[in-house]
Protein backbone atom coordinates (compact mmCIF):
# COMPACT_ATOMS: atom_id res chain seq x y z
CA UNK A 1 0.00 0.00 0.00
CA UNK A 2 1.27 3.39 -0.72
CA UNK A 3 1.12 6.51 1.76
CA UNK A 4 0.85 10.18 0.15
CA UNK A 5 1.91 13.02 2.37
CA UNK A 6 1.29 16.46 1.65
CA UNK A 7 3.73 18.62 3.22
CA UNK A 8 3.97 22.24 2.88
CA UNK A 9 6.87 24.40 3.47
CA UNK A 10 5.90 28.02 6.01
CA UNK A 11 7.51 30.58 7.82
CA UNK A 12 9.55 28.83 10.66
CA UNK A 13 7.46 28.72 13.78
CA UNK A 14 9.75 30.26 15.93
CA UNK A 15 9.93 33.35 13.80
CA UNK A 16 8.06 36.79 14.82
CA UNK A 17 5.97 37.70 11.55
CA UNK A 18 5.29 40.77 10.31
CA UNK A 19 3.04 42.32 7.62
CA UNK A 20 4.83 43.87 4.09
CA UNK A 21 5.51 47.93 4.34
CA UNK A 22 2.58 47.87 1.93
CA UNK A 23 0.75 46.03 4.58
CA UNK A 24 -0.69 43.79 1.42
CA UNK A 25 0.65 40.44 2.83
CA UNK A 26 3.17 38.70 5.40
CA UNK A 27 7.26 39.54 4.53
CA UNK A 28 8.81 36.46 3.60
CA UNK A 29 11.92 38.23 2.48
CA UNK A 30 14.83 37.06 4.18
CA UNK A 31 12.43 35.01 6.90
CA UNK A 32 13.30 31.13 7.98
CA UNK A 33 10.91 28.79 6.46
CA UNK A 34 10.52 25.33 7.35
CA UNK A 35 8.49 22.40 7.00
CA UNK A 36 4.64 22.99 8.16
CA UNK A 37 5.02 21.15 11.81
CA UNK A 38 2.07 19.07 11.77
CA UNK A 39 3.25 18.07 8.79
CA UNK A 40 6.43 16.40 10.22
CA UNK A 41 3.88 14.45 12.58
CA UNK A 42 1.99 13.51 9.53
CA UNK A 43 5.11 12.33 7.32
CA UNK A 44 6.13 10.45 11.09
CA UNK A 45 3.09 8.21 11.06
CA UNK A 46 3.48 7.41 6.99
CA UNK A 47 6.91 6.27 7.68
CA UNK A 48 6.35 4.21 10.91
CA UNK A 49 3.18 2.51 9.13
CA UNK A 50 5.80 1.70 6.91
CA UNK A 51 8.43 0.49 9.47
CA UNK A 52 5.75 -2.10 10.67
CA UNK A 53 5.18 -3.17 7.17
CA UNK A 54 2.02 -2.09 7.28
CA UNK A 55 2.97 0.41 3.58
CA UNK A 56 5.13 -0.54 0.77
CA UNK A 57 5.66 3.44 -0.14
CA UNK A 58 5.88 6.68 1.31
CA UNK A 59 5.52 9.54 -1.30
CA UNK A 60 6.12 13.15 -0.06
CA UNK A 61 4.53 15.85 -1.75
CA UNK A 62 4.76 19.59 -2.06
CA UNK A 63 3.09 22.44 -4.17
CA UNK A 64 4.97 25.60 -4.58
CA UNK A 65 8.06 27.03 -6.11
CA UNK A 66 11.32 25.08 -6.48
CA UNK A 67 12.52 26.49 -3.22
CA UNK A 68 10.15 23.47 -1.41
CA UNK A 69 13.11 21.28 -2.17
CA UNK A 70 14.26 21.73 0.87
CA UNK A 71 11.58 21.04 3.22
CA UNK A 72 11.23 17.79 0.03
CA UNK A 73 14.49 16.53 1.20
CA UNK A 74 13.85 16.68 4.82
CA UNK A 75 10.92 14.11 4.38
CA UNK A 76 13.69 12.11 2.19
CA UNK A 77 15.59 12.12 5.32
CA UNK A 78 12.97 11.81 7.77
CA UNK A 79 11.97 8.44 5.66
CA UNK A 80 9.99 9.43 2.67
CA UNK A 81 10.79 6.56 -0.05
CA UNK A 82 10.13 9.65 -3.19
CA UNK A 83 9.14 13.21 -3.21
CA UNK A 84 7.42 15.25 -5.74
CA UNK A 85 7.26 18.99 -6.34
CA UNK A 86 4.01 19.89 -8.10
CA UNK A 87 5.67 23.34 -9.37
CA UNK A 88 3.86 26.48 -9.64
CA UNK A 89 4.69 30.25 -8.92
CA UNK A 90 1.10 30.77 -7.69
CA UNK A 91 -0.55 30.58 -4.40
CA UNK A 92 -3.02 28.50 -4.27
CA UNK A 93 -6.04 28.14 -1.90
CA UNK A 94 -7.13 25.03 0.15
CA UNK A 95 -9.92 24.18 -2.78
CA UNK A 96 -6.97 24.30 -5.17
CA UNK A 97 -4.78 22.39 -3.45
CA UNK A 98 -7.39 19.98 -3.01
CA UNK A 99 -8.05 19.60 -6.70
CA UNK A 100 -4.44 19.53 -7.66
CA UNK A 101 -3.86 16.57 -4.88
CA UNK A 102 -6.83 14.71 -6.51
CA UNK A 103 -5.39 14.49 -9.98
CA UNK A 104 -2.35 13.77 -8.28
CA UNK A 105 -4.30 10.92 -6.56
CA UNK A 106 -5.74 9.68 -10.03
CA UNK A 107 -2.05 8.83 -10.84
CA UNK A 108 -0.34 7.53 -8.16
CA UNK A 109 -3.47 5.66 -6.47
CA UNK A 110 -2.27 5.48 -2.66
CA UNK A 111 -4.43 4.31 -0.49
CA UNK A 112 -3.89 6.93 2.16
CA UNK A 113 -3.53 10.33 2.10
CA UNK A 114 -1.69 11.81 5.38
CA UNK A 115 -1.20 15.28 5.67
CA UNK A 116 -1.15 18.28 8.67
CA UNK A 117 -4.33 19.72 10.21
CA UNK A 118 -3.90 22.66 9.36
CA UNK A 119 -0.84 24.93 8.38
CA UNK A 120 0.46 27.32 10.86
CA UNK A 121 0.65 30.39 8.26
CA UNK A 122 -2.90 30.35 7.08
CA UNK A 123 -4.42 28.26 9.57
CA UNK A 124 -7.28 27.30 8.03
CA UNK A 125 -7.62 23.74 8.61
CA UNK A 126 -9.39 22.90 5.25
CA UNK A 127 -7.51 20.87 2.67
CA UNK A 128 -7.68 16.73 3.94
CA UNK A 129 -11.92 17.60 4.80
CA UNK A 130 -11.73 18.92 1.27
CA UNK A 131 -9.85 16.49 -0.51
CA UNK A 132 -11.76 13.83 0.61
CA UNK A 133 -15.10 15.57 -0.35
CA UNK A 134 -13.38 15.77 -4.21
CA UNK A 135 -12.48 11.86 -3.92
CA UNK A 136 -15.85 10.70 -1.92
CA UNK A 137 -13.09 8.93 0.55
CA UNK A 138 -13.60 8.74 4.34
CA UNK A 139 -11.54 11.36 6.70
CA UNK A 140 -10.28 11.52 9.66
CA UNK A 141 -9.00 14.63 11.02
CA UNK A 142 -7.20 15.84 14.50
CA UNK A 143 -6.04 12.33 14.01
CA UNK A 144 -3.72 11.56 17.90
CA UNK A 145 -3.52 7.99 16.87
CA UNK A 146 -3.56 5.65 13.46
CA UNK A 147 -4.10 1.69 13.24
CA UNK A 148 -4.08 0.06 10.20
CA UNK A 149 -5.75 -3.46 9.65
CA UNK A 150 -7.98 -5.62 6.80
CA UNK A 151 -8.31 -2.57 4.81
CA UNK A 152 -9.45 -0.15 7.71
CA UNK A 153 -8.51 2.87 9.67
CA UNK A 154 -8.89 3.17 13.27
CA UNK A 155 -8.90 6.70 14.25
CA UNK A 156 -8.77 8.50 17.06
CA UNK A 157 -9.43 12.24 16.73
CA UNK A 158 -8.99 14.99 19.06
CA UNK A 159 -12.56 17.04 19.68
CA UNK A 160 -13.33 19.57 21.81
CA UNK A 161 -13.35 18.01 25.85
CA UNK A 162 -12.02 14.88 24.95
CA UNK A 163 -11.34 12.48 21.81
CA UNK A 164 -13.55 10.12 19.86
CA UNK A 165 -12.33 6.90 17.85
CA UNK A 166 -13.33 6.20 13.95
CA UNK A 167 -13.59 3.40 11.69
CA UNK A 168 -12.78 4.35 8.02
CA UNK A 169 -12.79 2.01 5.59
CA UNK A 170 -9.56 2.93 2.91
CA UNK A 171 -9.26 4.45 0.92
CA UNK A 172 -8.62 7.67 2.88
CA UNK A 173 -7.34 10.96 4.11
CA UNK A 174 -6.59 11.42 7.52
CA UNK A 175 -4.91 14.95 9.50
CA UNK A 176 -2.59 14.95 12.15
CA UNK A 177 -2.80 16.81 15.37
CA UNK A 178 0.42 17.08 17.16
CA UNK A 179 -0.31 14.58 19.57
CA UNK A 180 -0.36 11.79 16.89
CA UNK A 181 3.91 11.12 17.54
CA UNK A 182 7.29 13.39 18.22
CA UNK A 183 8.87 13.08 14.62
CA UNK A 184 12.70 11.99 14.65
CA UNK A 185 15.46 13.91 15.05
CA UNK A 186 17.72 13.56 11.17
CA UNK A 187 21.22 12.68 11.71
CA UNK A 188 23.66 13.63 9.23
CA UNK A 189 23.71 9.70 7.42
CA UNK A 190 20.07 10.13 6.50
CA UNK A 191 20.73 13.52 5.52
CA UNK A 192 23.25 12.27 3.06
CA UNK A 193 21.17 9.82 2.10
CA UNK A 194 18.16 11.98 0.94
CA UNK A 195 20.11 13.13 -1.50
CA UNK A 196 20.27 9.74 -3.71
CA UNK A 197 16.34 9.54 -3.06
CA UNK A 198 14.62 10.53 -6.45
CA UNK A 199 13.15 14.12 -6.23
CA UNK A 200 10.77 14.49 -9.30
CA UNK A 201 9.36 18.15 -10.35
CA UNK A 202 5.77 18.11 -12.07
CA UNK A 203 4.72 21.30 -13.17
CA UNK A 204 1.23 22.25 -11.90
CA UNK A 205 -0.41 22.58 -15.49
CA UNK A 206 0.10 18.84 -16.13
CA UNK A 207 -2.03 18.11 -13.42
CA UNK A 208 -5.28 19.93 -15.94
CA UNK A 209 -7.15 22.86 -14.21
CA UNK A 210 -7.65 23.64 -10.61
CA UNK A 211 -9.37 26.23 -11.00
CA UNK A 212 -11.74 26.64 -8.00
CA UNK A 213 -12.77 29.91 -5.87
CA UNK A 214 -10.55 31.41 -3.73
CA UNK A 215 -10.36 34.23 -1.54
CA UNK A 216 -8.68 37.54 -2.14
CA UNK A 217 -6.03 38.70 0.78
CA UNK A 218 -6.58 42.49 0.74
CA UNK A 219 -4.69 43.43 3.84
CA UNK A 220 -2.97 41.96 6.81
CA UNK A 221 -2.27 44.07 9.78
CA UNK A 222 -0.95 43.37 13.18
CA UNK A 223 -3.86 43.09 15.99
CA UNK A 224 -4.49 45.74 18.16
CA UNK A 225 -1.90 45.92 20.94
CA UNK A 226 -3.13 45.49 24.75
CA UNK A 227 -2.81 48.71 26.71
CA UNK A 228 1.26 48.53 28.47
CA UNK A 229 0.70 46.39 31.36
CA UNK A 230 2.17 47.34 34.98
CA UNK A 231 4.57 44.74 37.03
CA UNK A 232 2.49 44.84 40.88
CA UNK A 233 4.65 44.23 44.20
CA UNK A 234 2.70 41.55 45.94
CA UNK A 235 -0.54 39.30 46.37
CA UNK A 236 -2.50 41.86 47.75
CA UNK A 237 -2.00 44.65 45.33
CA UNK A 238 -3.43 41.97 42.76
CA UNK A 239 -6.49 41.59 44.00
CA UNK A 240 -7.22 44.99 44.44
CA UNK A 241 -6.37 45.23 41.00
CA UNK A 242 -8.44 43.11 39.86
CA UNK A 243 -11.51 43.91 41.97
CA UNK A 244 -11.21 47.28 40.80
CA UNK A 245 -11.25 45.91 37.31
CA UNK A 246 -14.54 43.82 38.46
CA UNK A 247 -12.73 40.78 37.48
CA UNK A 248 -13.11 39.55 41.20
CA UNK A 249 -15.69 40.31 43.33
CA UNK B 1 -31.31 35.32 0.01
CA UNK B 2 -30.92 33.62 3.60
CA UNK B 3 -28.15 31.85 5.84
CA UNK B 4 -28.02 28.57 7.06
CA UNK B 5 -26.50 27.55 10.19
CA UNK B 6 -25.31 24.36 11.13
CA UNK B 7 -25.76 23.53 14.75
CA UNK B 8 -23.51 21.09 16.88
CA UNK B 9 -26.14 19.53 19.13
CA UNK B 10 -24.48 17.58 22.15
CA UNK B 11 -25.58 15.17 25.59
CA UNK B 12 -26.63 19.01 26.86
CA UNK B 13 -28.87 20.26 23.65
CA UNK B 14 -27.76 22.89 21.84
CA UNK B 15 -24.03 24.01 21.63
CA UNK B 16 -23.39 27.62 23.22
CA UNK B 17 -20.96 27.90 20.05
CA UNK B 18 -23.85 27.70 17.37
CA UNK B 19 -25.73 30.50 19.25
CA UNK B 20 -22.95 32.65 18.11
CA UNK B 21 -22.67 31.44 15.01
CA UNK B 22 -25.70 32.59 14.96
CA UNK B 23 -25.38 36.17 15.84
CA UNK B 24 -22.73 36.25 13.50
CA UNK B 25 -25.35 34.93 10.73
CA UNK B 26 -27.47 37.49 11.42
CA UNK B 27 -24.71 40.19 10.25
CA UNK B 28 -25.10 39.02 6.90
CA UNK B 29 -28.26 40.03 6.31
CA UNK B 30 -31.42 38.01 5.06
CA UNK B 31 -32.98 35.44 7.45
CA UNK B 32 -31.10 32.96 9.36
CA UNK B 33 -32.22 29.16 9.35
CA UNK B 34 -30.63 26.69 11.47
CA UNK B 35 -30.38 22.81 10.52
CA UNK B 36 -30.55 20.67 13.54
CA UNK B 37 -29.65 17.19 12.09
CA UNK B 38 -29.23 14.32 14.66
CA UNK B 39 -31.28 11.57 16.51
CA UNK B 40 -33.87 12.27 18.44
CA UNK B 41 -33.73 15.95 18.93
CA UNK B 42 -36.82 17.08 19.54
CA UNK B 43 -36.56 18.64 22.95
CA UNK B 44 -33.37 20.51 20.77
CA UNK B 45 -35.52 21.65 18.21
CA UNK B 46 -37.99 23.07 20.61
CA UNK B 47 -35.46 24.92 22.45
CA UNK B 48 -33.93 26.53 19.16
CA UNK B 49 -37.76 27.57 18.35
CA UNK B 50 -37.46 30.34 21.25
CA UNK B 51 -33.98 31.26 19.77
CA UNK B 52 -33.69 35.45 18.66
CA UNK B 53 -33.29 36.30 15.51
CA UNK B 54 -34.02 32.80 13.70
CA UNK B 55 -37.09 31.99 11.29
CA UNK B 56 -37.06 28.60 10.73
CA UNK B 57 -35.64 25.19 12.09
CA UNK B 58 -35.19 22.64 9.94
CA UNK B 59 -35.00 19.29 11.67
CA UNK B 60 -33.35 15.90 10.55
CA UNK B 61 -34.06 13.47 12.75
CA UNK B 62 -32.27 10.04 11.68
CA UNK B 63 -30.10 7.61 13.29
CA UNK B 64 -27.19 8.74 10.51
CA UNK B 65 -26.43 12.36 11.99
CA UNK B 66 -26.46 10.78 15.95
CA UNK B 67 -23.06 11.00 16.32
CA UNK B 68 -21.86 14.09 13.54
CA UNK B 69 -20.49 11.94 10.95
CA UNK B 70 -18.75 14.50 8.08
CA UNK B 71 -19.75 11.86 5.46
CA UNK B 72 -23.10 11.73 6.33
CA UNK B 73 -23.74 14.92 7.28
CA UNK B 74 -22.22 17.07 4.31
CA UNK B 75 -24.74 15.24 1.60
CA UNK B 76 -27.60 16.91 3.45
CA UNK B 77 -26.01 20.00 3.57
CA UNK B 78 -25.07 19.87 0.32
CA UNK B 79 -28.62 18.91 -0.46
CA UNK B 80 -30.52 22.19 1.38
CA UNK B 81 -27.89 24.20 0.20
CA UNK B 82 -29.48 25.25 -2.82
CA UNK B 83 -31.45 27.52 -0.68
CA UNK B 84 -29.25 29.51 0.70
CA UNK B 85 -26.21 32.02 0.03
CA UNK B 86 -24.00 31.44 2.67
CA UNK B 87 -23.93 28.05 5.06
CA UNK B 88 -22.00 29.13 8.52
CA UNK B 89 -20.97 27.05 11.32
CA UNK B 90 -19.14 27.72 14.57
CA UNK B 91 -15.08 26.82 14.27
CA UNK B 92 -15.24 24.27 17.04
CA UNK B 93 -14.10 20.69 16.25
CA UNK B 94 -17.30 20.22 14.62
CA UNK B 95 -17.38 22.53 12.37
CA UNK B 96 -13.96 22.68 11.03
CA UNK B 97 -14.38 18.78 10.24
CA UNK B 98 -17.50 19.28 8.55
CA UNK B 99 -17.46 22.42 6.54
CA UNK B 100 -14.45 22.38 4.22
CA UNK B 101 -15.95 18.89 3.19
CA UNK B 102 -19.12 20.80 2.30
CA UNK B 103 -17.84 23.79 0.90
CA UNK B 104 -15.69 21.10 -1.59
CA UNK B 105 -18.74 19.25 -2.41
CA UNK B 106 -20.45 22.88 -3.43
CA UNK B 107 -17.25 24.03 -5.37
CA UNK B 108 -17.41 27.37 -3.31
CA UNK B 109 -14.93 29.44 -1.44
CA UNK B 110 -14.45 29.17 2.25
CA UNK B 111 -13.95 31.25 4.89
CA UNK B 112 -12.42 29.50 8.53
CA UNK B 113 -12.05 30.96 12.01
CA UNK B 114 -13.84 34.80 10.92
CA UNK B 115 -13.39 37.12 13.77
CA UNK B 116 -15.14 40.29 12.20
CA UNK B 117 -17.82 40.55 9.14
CA UNK B 118 -17.10 43.78 7.37
CA UNK B 119 -19.52 43.50 4.14
CA UNK B 120 -21.31 40.21 3.56
CA UNK B 121 -17.97 39.28 1.40
CA UNK B 122 -15.45 40.61 3.21
CA UNK B 123 -13.92 38.88 6.39
CA UNK B 124 -11.08 39.72 9.17
CA UNK B 125 -9.59 36.20 9.94
CA UNK B 126 -6.32 35.82 11.93
CA UNK B 127 -3.41 33.91 10.65
CA UNK B 128 0.07 32.87 12.00
CA UNK B 129 -1.63 31.80 15.00
CA UNK B 130 -3.36 34.92 15.71
CA UNK B 131 -0.30 37.01 15.92
CA UNK B 132 -1.17 39.11 12.62
CA UNK B 133 -4.99 39.59 11.01
CA UNK B 134 -5.86 39.11 7.25
CA UNK B 135 -8.69 40.95 5.59
CA UNK B 136 -9.61 38.95 2.66
CA UNK B 137 -12.87 39.44 -0.02
CA UNK B 138 -14.51 36.05 -1.36
CA UNK B 139 -15.58 35.91 -4.89
CA UNK B 140 -19.01 35.76 -6.33
CA UNK B 141 -21.44 33.10 -5.72
CA UNK B 142 -21.90 30.83 -2.48
CA UNK B 143 -20.16 31.28 0.91
CA UNK B 144 -18.80 29.01 3.55
CA UNK B 145 -17.99 30.37 6.80
CA UNK B 146 -16.70 28.90 10.24
CA UNK B 147 -16.94 31.89 12.71
CA UNK B 148 -14.45 31.96 15.99
CA UNK B 149 -17.44 31.35 18.55
CA UNK B 150 -15.36 33.56 21.29
CA UNK B 151 -16.39 36.80 18.95
CA UNK B 152 -19.54 36.83 18.65
CA UNK B 153 -21.97 37.14 21.65
CA UNK B 154 -24.51 34.02 21.65
CA UNK B 155 -27.80 34.77 20.37
CA UNK B 156 -30.60 34.58 23.44
CA UNK B 157 -32.10 32.22 23.79
CA UNK B 158 -35.42 34.16 24.64
CA UNK B 159 -37.55 35.68 22.33
CA UNK B 160 -37.25 34.25 18.80
CA UNK B 161 -40.20 31.94 17.16
CA UNK B 162 -38.77 30.16 14.46
CA UNK B 163 -41.24 27.78 12.00
CA UNK B 164 -39.91 24.17 12.75
CA UNK B 165 -39.68 22.06 9.33
CA UNK B 166 -38.96 18.36 9.24
CA UNK B 167 -36.52 17.61 6.45
CA UNK B 168 -35.57 13.83 5.18
CA UNK B 169 -32.41 12.23 6.31
CA UNK B 170 -29.77 11.24 3.22
CA UNK B 171 -29.08 7.98 4.51
CA UNK B 172 -25.71 6.40 5.93
CA UNK B 173 -22.75 7.33 3.30
CA UNK B 174 -21.17 3.93 5.02
CA UNK B 175 -17.64 5.50 5.05
CA UNK B 176 -16.62 5.98 7.83
CA UNK B 177 -17.91 3.86 11.29
CA UNK B 178 -18.32 6.05 14.75
CA UNK B 179 -16.51 3.17 17.41
CA UNK B 180 -16.79 5.66 20.92
CA UNK B 181 -16.17 9.02 22.22
CA UNK B 182 -13.78 9.54 25.93
CA UNK B 183 -14.93 13.36 27.03
CA UNK B 184 -13.25 14.60 30.35
CA UNK B 185 -15.38 14.70 32.97
CA UNK B 186 -15.34 18.17 34.86
CA UNK B 187 -17.40 19.97 37.73
CA UNK B 188 -15.55 23.02 36.63
CA UNK B 189 -17.05 25.89 33.82
CA UNK B 190 -15.98 24.58 30.16
CA UNK B 191 -12.40 25.85 29.32
CA UNK B 192 -13.82 27.98 25.82
CA UNK B 193 -16.67 29.58 28.00
CA UNK B 194 -15.24 30.03 31.45
CA UNK B 195 -15.50 33.71 32.66
CA UNK B 196 -11.77 33.05 34.82
CA UNK B 197 -8.91 30.69 33.45
CA UNK B 198 -6.16 30.02 35.39
CA UNK B 199 -3.04 28.24 33.51
CA UNK B 200 0.19 26.43 34.22
CA UNK B 201 3.54 25.95 32.58
CA UNK B 202 5.73 23.63 32.64
CA UNK B 203 7.66 25.03 35.82
CA UNK B 204 4.84 23.58 37.87
CA UNK B 205 7.23 20.30 38.02
CA UNK B 206 5.06 16.82 37.52
CA UNK B 207 1.26 16.10 37.23
CA UNK B 208 0.55 15.56 40.97
CA UNK B 209 2.01 19.41 41.06
CA UNK B 210 -0.11 20.59 38.26
CA UNK B 211 -3.13 19.79 39.48
CA UNK B 212 -2.36 19.88 43.47
CA UNK B 213 -1.46 23.35 42.84
CA UNK B 214 -3.71 24.80 40.64
CA UNK B 215 -7.47 22.69 41.11
CA UNK B 216 -7.90 24.23 45.05
CA UNK B 217 -7.30 28.26 43.60
CA UNK B 218 -9.59 26.64 40.54
CA UNK B 219 -12.46 25.81 42.90
CA UNK B 220 -12.10 29.42 44.57
CA UNK B 221 -12.41 31.21 41.95
CA UNK B 222 -14.92 29.03 39.70
CA UNK B 223 -12.21 28.97 36.97
CA UNK B 224 -11.39 26.40 34.35
CA UNK B 225 -7.99 25.19 34.26
CA UNK B 226 -5.84 25.53 30.95
CA UNK B 227 -2.51 24.63 29.99
CA UNK B 228 0.44 25.24 27.73
CA UNK B 229 1.67 22.83 25.13
CA UNK B 230 4.60 22.17 27.15
CA UNK B 231 2.30 21.34 30.09
CA UNK B 232 0.45 18.82 27.89
CA UNK B 233 3.31 17.06 26.41
CA UNK B 234 5.30 16.65 29.42
CA UNK B 235 1.93 14.59 30.66
CA UNK B 236 1.25 17.31 33.41
CA UNK B 237 -2.39 18.28 31.77
CA UNK B 238 -4.73 16.61 29.14
CA UNK B 239 -4.89 17.44 25.66
CA UNK B 240 -7.94 19.32 25.59
CA UNK B 241 -6.68 21.80 28.63
CA UNK B 242 -4.18 23.25 26.06
CA UNK B 243 -4.64 26.59 25.53
CA UNK B 244 -3.27 28.32 22.25
CA UNK B 245 -3.38 27.92 17.94
CA UNK B 246 -3.68 24.14 18.11
CA UNK B 247 -5.63 23.54 21.93
CA UNK B 248 -8.54 26.25 22.82
CA UNK B 249 -8.76 30.01 21.77
CA UNK B 250 -10.57 31.37 24.88
CA UNK B 251 -11.64 34.79 25.97
CA UNK B 252 -12.45 34.87 29.35
CA UNK B 253 -12.94 38.18 31.65
CA UNK B 254 -9.95 37.04 33.58
CA UNK B 255 -7.14 34.79 32.50
CA UNK B 256 -3.80 34.34 35.51
CA UNK B 257 -1.12 32.63 33.54
CA UNK B 258 1.17 31.05 36.23
CA UNK B 259 4.87 29.52 35.17
CA UNK B 260 3.78 30.71 31.44
CA UNK B 261 6.64 31.92 29.53
CA UNK B 262 4.16 33.21 26.65
CA UNK B 263 4.92 31.55 23.27
CA UNK B 264 3.69 32.76 19.95
CA UNK B 265 1.55 29.81 19.90
CA UNK B 266 0.15 30.10 23.55
CA UNK B 267 -0.75 34.36 23.55
CA UNK B 268 -2.63 34.15 20.19
CA UNK B 269 -5.27 31.94 22.43
CA UNK B 270 -5.66 34.19 25.13
CA UNK B 271 -4.93 37.65 23.25
CA UNK B 272 -8.51 38.55 23.44
CA UNK B 273 -9.06 38.14 27.28
CA UNK B 274 -10.47 40.95 29.41
CA UNK B 275 -7.78 41.02 31.76
CA UNK B 276 -4.12 38.59 31.76
CA UNK B 277 -2.45 38.31 34.56
CA UNK B 278 0.98 36.72 34.64
CA UNK B 279 2.96 35.57 37.72
CA UNK B 280 6.57 33.94 36.26
CA UNK B 281 9.97 34.76 38.71
CA UNK B 282 11.25 35.60 34.97
CA UNK B 283 11.26 39.20 34.48
CA UNK B 284 12.06 38.95 31.11
CA UNK B 285 9.15 36.77 30.11
CA UNK B 286 7.26 36.99 26.90
CA UNK B 287 3.80 36.93 28.88
CA UNK B 288 4.43 40.23 30.28
CA UNK B 289 4.46 42.35 27.11
CA UNK B 290 0.76 41.15 27.08
CA UNK B 291 -0.42 41.06 30.76
CA UNK B 292 -2.20 43.94 32.52
CA UNK B 293 -0.35 43.04 35.29
CA UNK B 294 2.25 40.98 36.36
CA UNK B 295 3.70 39.41 39.93
CA UNK B 296 7.85 38.39 39.57
CA UNK B 297 7.30 35.98 41.88
CA UNK B 298 7.84 31.77 42.36
CA UNK B 299 3.65 31.01 41.65
CA UNK B 300 4.01 28.01 44.37
CA UNK B 301 4.27 31.77 46.53
CA UNK B 302 1.86 33.28 44.84
CA UNK B 303 -0.53 30.63 44.68
CA UNK B 304 -1.25 30.22 48.68
CA UNK B 305 -0.67 33.94 48.96
CA UNK B 306 -3.92 34.64 46.21
CA UNK B 307 -6.11 31.86 48.01
CA UNK B 308 -5.63 33.32 51.27
CA UNK B 309 -5.84 37.12 50.06
CA UNK B 310 -9.17 35.76 48.16
CA UNK B 311 -10.65 34.30 51.32
CA UNK B 312 -10.44 37.51 53.70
Amino acid sequence: MKILVQIKRVIDYQVTVRPTADGRNVETAGVKMSINPFDENALEAAVRLKEAGLATEVLAVAIGSAANQDVLRHALAMGADRALLIETEHTLGSLQTAKALKALVAREDPQLVLTGKQAIDDDAAETAQMLAALLDWPQATFASAITLADGVATVVREIDGGQETLQLNLPAVISADLRLNDPRFIKLPALMMAKKKPLETLPLAELGTVDAPALTLEAVNEPPARPAGRVLGNVDELVAALRAAKVLS
Amino acid sequence: MSVLVIAEIDANGLKTATRSAISAAAQLGGEVHVLLAGENIRGVALQAKEIKGLSKILVADAPEYAQGIAENLSPLVRQLAADYQTIVAAATSFGKNLLPRVAALLDVAMVSEVTQILAPRRFVRPIYAGNLNATVAAPAGQLVLTIRPTTFAPAELQGGAAEVVAVAGTGDAAKARFVRRELAVSDRPELATAKVVISGGRSLGSKEAFHATLTPLAEQLGAAIGATRAAVDSGMAPNDWQVGQTGTVIAPELYIAFGVSGAAQHVGGIKDAKIIVAVNTDPDAPIFKVADYGLVADLFTVIPALQSALKG
